[in-house]
């Protein structure tokens, strides 16, 4: 009788945490479901389709948008622009960081300030941002030509070259990134116990060994992590290339990015089914990346 | 560690502060240019490096013609509202996920995971195409619509949720409270530090977001700080005095913000990297 009771008891609470659970995950879970998870079906549905106008009169064609895509010399370029940002923006960006970082973590005076300098980039609106660093590469008139020419080199067409533009902007991708990375290495290396320095020391390490033997793997997951969410990141740029190349620039082709070439088909030329297939190459690009990084992960992270 | 020697002081303090320069000045030049005239701006004489005098025409000039204030009420606004319903929804979501167990659970969880997974590109067509049927473009819930629940959000207090002792979870049962009560006056107190950082990052999303207010509110009324300023840019086009006072206007809240709660921004930004 008393066991019977009991057990009704139990299994009266375990339904009202059913009903507890379902509760309180009710407004996220449905809006993701609204927001997110109909939207992305939606999204690779209209791929197959030339969207009328709002949305009505939608036109099946197949695979059509998606040959035009192959056969899109603009779309190459795009993706070659964005992973040349990628590889430009992510390596340099996590190098600096790794060394401001290490510079930072030995007791160094002034050590808050500098970090505080180096993080102000971070909370700064890109379009805000991208408006000063043009003005600063403005070809007449800007401070870094200004300079140039005081040492006697020739001015640079920063913003107008072709061949000059897409490492300007990296600069700028760069310059607004490394203090975040450098927060979160400078937090990866403070979790390295400090008896593992004096262990080494001990043992006759000098500074360079103990940098490869005991510091880069123990920072190399964060280092990993930093990695992952700026290569994504650095794939989805829109912000700086919108606010400093417009499409009738000369460097336009040379730097519009995927989102940028997204961005202009489906909000410009209202050509959503288009614009559709080209997320739907970002979210495969994306894919391959992220994919061949976990399966490299393993040979250079090291987890304790 | 071992001592330093002399020269090397020199030389990291001497890089650090290069360094240092390089982060600030794109500020300190926004900051002196938005006090020139643009025959001061454009002189390129070093002598006429500083402002000849302290002009406000610049600033006056972009408030005026951008009514600065709306844009200032519609980007707190947006913040606000984000903020508030990442705190609330996925509060509540995340400590179901930690802590019940219930059917439908790891499903819904996976819901979460596959958004976090996914470039948010994917979802802006059909979230337009729903606000644009719903007639509410050019509005304050037009531009909160996307962030009204946060995956992100769950993901993160989950890992707090998680951290919590389960001794705490039995004396609070066992002191007769249901898992409502158990949740609002036990748990949710215990994730500060993660609602910390939700917050934080919540508000600067929102505030650096620029595709989705740019196409979503169009009216210069309805935009945000960061959606003006391209239209700002094209209305003066070359006039940079003016751009730099609307850049100033643009980042300066922000970085007030900043400035006063330094220890939290950087704070939420380790907790993010090491939860995830």
């Amino acid at each position: 009788m008393k066991v019977r009771s009991i057990n009704k008891r139990t299994s009266n609470m375990r339904i009202s945490e059913w009903f507890w659970g379902w509760f309180l995950i009710a407004p996220t879970t449905i809006g993701l479901i609204i927001l997110n998870i109909i939207p992305a079906i939606q999204s690779f549905y209209m791929s197959f389709f030339k969207i009328g106008d709002f949305g009505v009169n939608n036109e099946f064609v197949g695979f059509a948008n998606y040959v035009r895509m192959f056969n899109d010399p603009q779309v190459w370029r795009a993706v070659v622009n964005t992973l040349k940002y990628t590889v430009l923006v992510v390596p340099i960006s996590i190098f600096l960081s790794a060394v401001i970082a290490v510079i930072l973590n030995s007791n160094i005076k002034g050590q808050g300030i500098y970090r505080s300098i180096y993080f102000i980039p971070v909370v700064a609106t890109p379009a805000a941002v991208t408006m000063v660093w043009r003005w600063l590469y403005n070809y007449h008139y800007g401070l870094i030509n200004f300079v140039i020419k005081k040492i006697g080199l020739q001015p640079v067409k920063w913003i107008d070259d072709p061949n000059v533009a897409m490492i300007s902007i990296a600069i700028i991708g760069i310059w607004s990134i490394v203090g975040y990375n450098m927060v979160l290495i400078l937090a990866g290396l403070q979790e390295i116990p400090q008896t593992y320095y004096e262990a080494a020391s001990i043992d006759g390490a000098n500074s360079t060994v103990m940098f490869f033997k005991i510091i880069l793997p123990m920072v190399s997951p964060t280092i990993f992590f930093v990695m992952i969410t700026s290569i994504i990141q650095c794939m989805q740029v829109f912000d700086v290339i919108y606010m400093m190349i417009n499409v009738s620039n000369p460097a336009y082709d040379k730097t519009v990015s995927l989102v940028y070439l997204f961005y202009n088909n489906t909000f410009k030329y209202y050509d959503e089914g288009y614009g559709s297939a080209i997320v739907m190459l970002l979210l495969v690009i994306i894919s391959i990346i992220t994919i061949i990084q976990v399966k490299l992960q393993k040979k250079w992270v090291n987890y304790l | 560690m071992q001592t330093k020697s002399k020269v090397y002081l020199v030389v990291v303090h001497t890089l650090l502060i290069i360094g240092s320069s390089v982060m600030i000045w794109p500020f300190i030049w926004m900051i002196i240019t938005s006090f020139k005239t643009v025959t001061e701006a454009t002189a390129m004489n070093p002598f006429k490096f500083f402002p000849s005098q302290l002009r406000l025409e610049n600033y006056k000039g972009v408030i005026e013609q951008f009514n600065f204030l709306r844009l200032y009420f519609n980007t707190f606004s947006m913040i606000a509202i984000n903020v508030l319903c990442a705190i609330v929804f996925s509060s509540m979501a995340a400590f179901a996920f930690a802590r019940l167990e219930f059917p439908g659970r790891d499903f819904c969880f996976g819901i979460v995971l596959f958004q976090m997974m996914i470039p948010t590109q994917i979802f802006i067509i059909p979230q337009y195409l729903m606000v644009d049927k719903l007639g509410a473009r050019n509005t304050i819930f037009a531009l909160v619509f996307p962030g009204l629940v946060s995956a992100f959000g769950t993901f993160l207090l989950r890992q707090f949720f998680k951290m919590i002792p389960k001794e705490l979870e039995y004396s609070a049962r066992i002191d007769g409270c249901n898992i409502g009560q158990m949740f609002v006056r036990i748990m949710f107190p215990l994730v500060k530090p993660g609602l910390v950082a939700l917050s934080i990052f919540t508000a600067l999303f929102a505030f650096k977001n620029l595709m989705w207010p740019l196409i979503i509110n169009p009216s210069p009324d309805a935009a945000t700080l960061a959606s003006a300023l391209s239209k700002i840019q094209g209305a003066y086009s070359v006039n940079y005095p003016r751009l730099m006072a609307a850049s100033v206007l643009a980042v300066c809240p922000m970085l007030i913000l900043y400035f006063i709660f330094q220890k939290q921004f950087m704070q939420s930004v380790v907790t993010s990297g090491l939860t995830m």
